[in-house]
């Protein structure tokens, strides 16, 4: 994975010391509320419901031992001894003290870690595949290509204070495992028909109160022009977006005012401009970059044999792993999802755990996914057994992989200022009612996402099964979607009809899957199943 | 009654305004009538609290309950983690907040 260069930890070194005074200032009153909070929140800190709330960025996800080991004790040392894996697969800790913040942001700069740009009107922290390198069926690691727009990206002068947030994802399968069409700028790399590696651009892609799908804007673009062909999508962007409503203000609002025609117009015409001047990095960066992502030490001719006659490890086999691109080798998920317990969520103990197996079995690499989970992404077959052995003693071997216990939640009215009900209780009596292994079996692929409010954060929208929890009249109150995808066949649910109360959603829900176990038809998903019958049958189980 | 509540500038604790100082206690808040809007300007500059606002609650039998659930949710601490409340040792503390 990455390392730092002599830049990088310079860069993150500086900010550290710059925000240790910056807190000073604030506690010695030199600094109002007003004048600190744009600062603080530009490195992560934000106050939260209970308490100040640290999230760090994990880019693309990805983390090795010492990272991971580090969040571990961030959480036994200064927070209440766990945290809370996120959607755009970064984490955050929920009980911060302000004066303790410099101290937590200089232990992360030393294993190259920081919070910059977790928050506030700048590009986002990036996300990716989290199978990204590990992947059979990837056509190249979108990892160097990330990192590339992350370099890009960090600080940049010009798109510090842009309209409103900016959140990019980059893929490299046709599996899209990120929501990358979900994205104000969804970046899929391909391979043209003369056999060259390019980027393929979408924008204007978002969930929240408008969510929208972001439509493609160029087939191809190469490796040489990817920065520039960025800036042109974010220059059109900073000088139209609007700046006069926030609920207005993000890039799919400008590409759906404008036209995805007139949008792309405006960015050509800024790219021919921008391809005059000498701002794309020079290709050896790019391969300086590449050579941080090779192959770790693969062992050739690692036997693909699996031992599966325990059945709560072969049922963990067959729902917790993926298809790894090397023989012998697997892609292994942990599951935060225990059922009854809160999506996300890892003890210090659970997560220093983690680390030492990833360092003992996966290379030393770990992966965060949007859907809160864990990734060991280059598990040999052999060890496969210990591995799960280990996270069975730790509680951590629930096999519920894009089941319906595999819920997306966001923190919700239990911890999140903005939220307008709460997720995580709802979240665990749907695991609760749904989560028996039979059940699961059952249901199969079901993916459930529920938003404590309009911002989405837990990705309602793109729910096989959505829900959105509204105040209704002081009261909380939860609407439900059904059709939602990320995936390669990215859809926005649809609601059904009037909101229910917690149990009530619950009960909806029951009355859904009765109405896809009636009407499957062969190895179809519930999505199909919906997609196929349509809302009807649906909304006439639930209300009629 | 108007109960003014805010975080304190240096832990993030949510506190409560007693009618002399804050308190972690939602139980120990005082009425502050039409002062609530001095109080903050005071308060923050002082730096004793930071983010505080006044909000409508009632003074119970059980003590004094904030009126929105939001309020009473920080109040108490996440309905999901009993043992992270006010009242760790106490778990139907969580039933007076929903």
């Amino acid at each position: 994975m990455y390392k730092y260069d002599e830049y990088d930890q310079q860069m993150v070194d500086t900010r550290v010391a710059e925000f240790r005074d910056q807190v000073r200032r604030r506690l010695a009153g030199d600094l109002t509320e007003d004048q600190f909070k744009p600062l603080r929140l530009q490195n992560g800190l934000y106050l939260q419901l209970h308490a100040y709330m640290l999230r760090v960025a994990v880019p693309y996800g990805t983390l090795n031992s010492a990272q991971m080991t580090l969040l571990g004790d961030i959480a036994d040392k200064y927070d209440r001894g766990y945290g809370h894996f996120t959607t755009r697969q970064n984490i955050q800790y929920n009980w911060i003290k302000l004066e303790d913040t410099p101290d937590i942001l200089a232990e992360l700069a030393k294993v190259e870690m920081h919070a910059i740009q977790t928050s506030g009107n700048c590009i986002r922290n990036i996300s990716s595949d989290q199978y990204a390198g590990a992947a059979a069926e990837e056509i190249v690691d979108p990892r160097p290509y990330a990192e590339l727009l992350r370099q890009w990206s960090s600080f940049h002068p010009e798109f510090l204070v842009l309209p409103r947030k900016f959140k990019i994802a980059v893929i490299a399968s046709e599996t899209d495992r990120a929501a990358m069409r979900l994205h104000d700028i969804g970046i899929k790399m391909v391979k043209n028909d003369a056999g060259e590696i390019g980027a393929q651009f979408y924008a204007g892609g978002g969930m929240g109160r408008t969510p929208m799908i972001a439509p493609l804007i160029r087939e191809f673009v190469p490796l040489d022009q990817l920065i520039t062909y960025s800036e042109a999508c974010l220059r059109v962007y900073n000088r139209y977006g609007r700046r006069d409503n926030k609920y207005k203000a993000r890039i799919k609002i400008l590409v759906h005012e404008l036209g995805r025609d007139e949008y792309v117009r405006q960015v050509e015409e800024e790219f021919a401009h921008l391809l005059t001047q000498p701002i794309e990095p020079p290709l050896a960066e790019l391969e300086r970059i590449k050579t941080h992502f090779v192959d770790p030490g693969f062992e050739a001719g690692a036997s693909d044999d699996l031992d599966l006659t325990d059945p709560d490890f072969r049922l963990w086999v067959e729902r917790n792993t993926h298809a790894h691109k090397q023989a012998g080798y697997v892609i292994a998920t942990v599951s935060l999802k225990p059922v009854g317990g809160i999506p996300g969520d890892a003890t210090g103990e659970q997560i220093r755990l983690m680390a030492q197996l990833a360092k003992d079995y996966s290379f030393d690499e770990l992966r965060v996914t949007h859907a809160q989970n864990i990734v060991f992404p280059h598990v040999k077959k052999a060890d496969l057994y210990t591995v799960w052995q280990a996270l069975d003693a730790a509680g951590l071997s629930t096999a519920n992989l894009d089941t319906v216990g595999d819920i997306i939640a966001c923190p919700g009215l239990d911890y999140c200022a903005l939220a307008n009900a709460r997720s995580i209780p709802v979240a665990q009596k749907i695991s609760e009612r749904f989560g028996s292994a039979e059940r699961q079996a059952e249901l199969g692929e079901l993916k459930l996402k529920i938003s404590g409010c309009i911002n989405a954060c837990g990705h309602h929208h793109a729910g096989h099964i959505g829900i959105l929890g509204v105040d209704k009249k002081g009261l909380e109150n939860y609407q439900l979607l059904l059709g939602g995808s990320e995936g390669a066949d990215t859809s926005l649910g649809q609601i059904t009809g009037p909101g229910f109360t917690e149990d009530g959603v619950v009960d909806a829900i029951e009355k859904a899957t009765e109405v896809y176990l009636a009407n499957k038809q062969g190895e179809e998903r519930f999505l199909d199943t919906y997609r196929r019958i349509g809302m009807a049958p649906f909304k006439e189980a639930i209300y009629g | 009654m108007k109960i003014l509540t805010g975080n304190d500038l240096k832990t993030g604790a949510v506190i409560w305004w007693t009618g002399v100082s804050w308190s972690l206690d939602v139980n120990d808040s005082a009425d502050v009538g039409e002062h609530g809007a001095a109080l903050v300007a005071r308060e923050e500059g002082a730096r004793n609290v930071v983010g505080a606002y006044i909000v409508d609650g009632a003074k119970t039998d059980e003590g004094v309950r904030p009126a929105h659930i939001k309020e009473r949710i920080r109040a108490l601490g996440p309905t999901v983690r009993p043992d992270l409340t006010l009242k760790p040792s106490d778990p139907e503390a969580v039933n007076w907040v929903i």
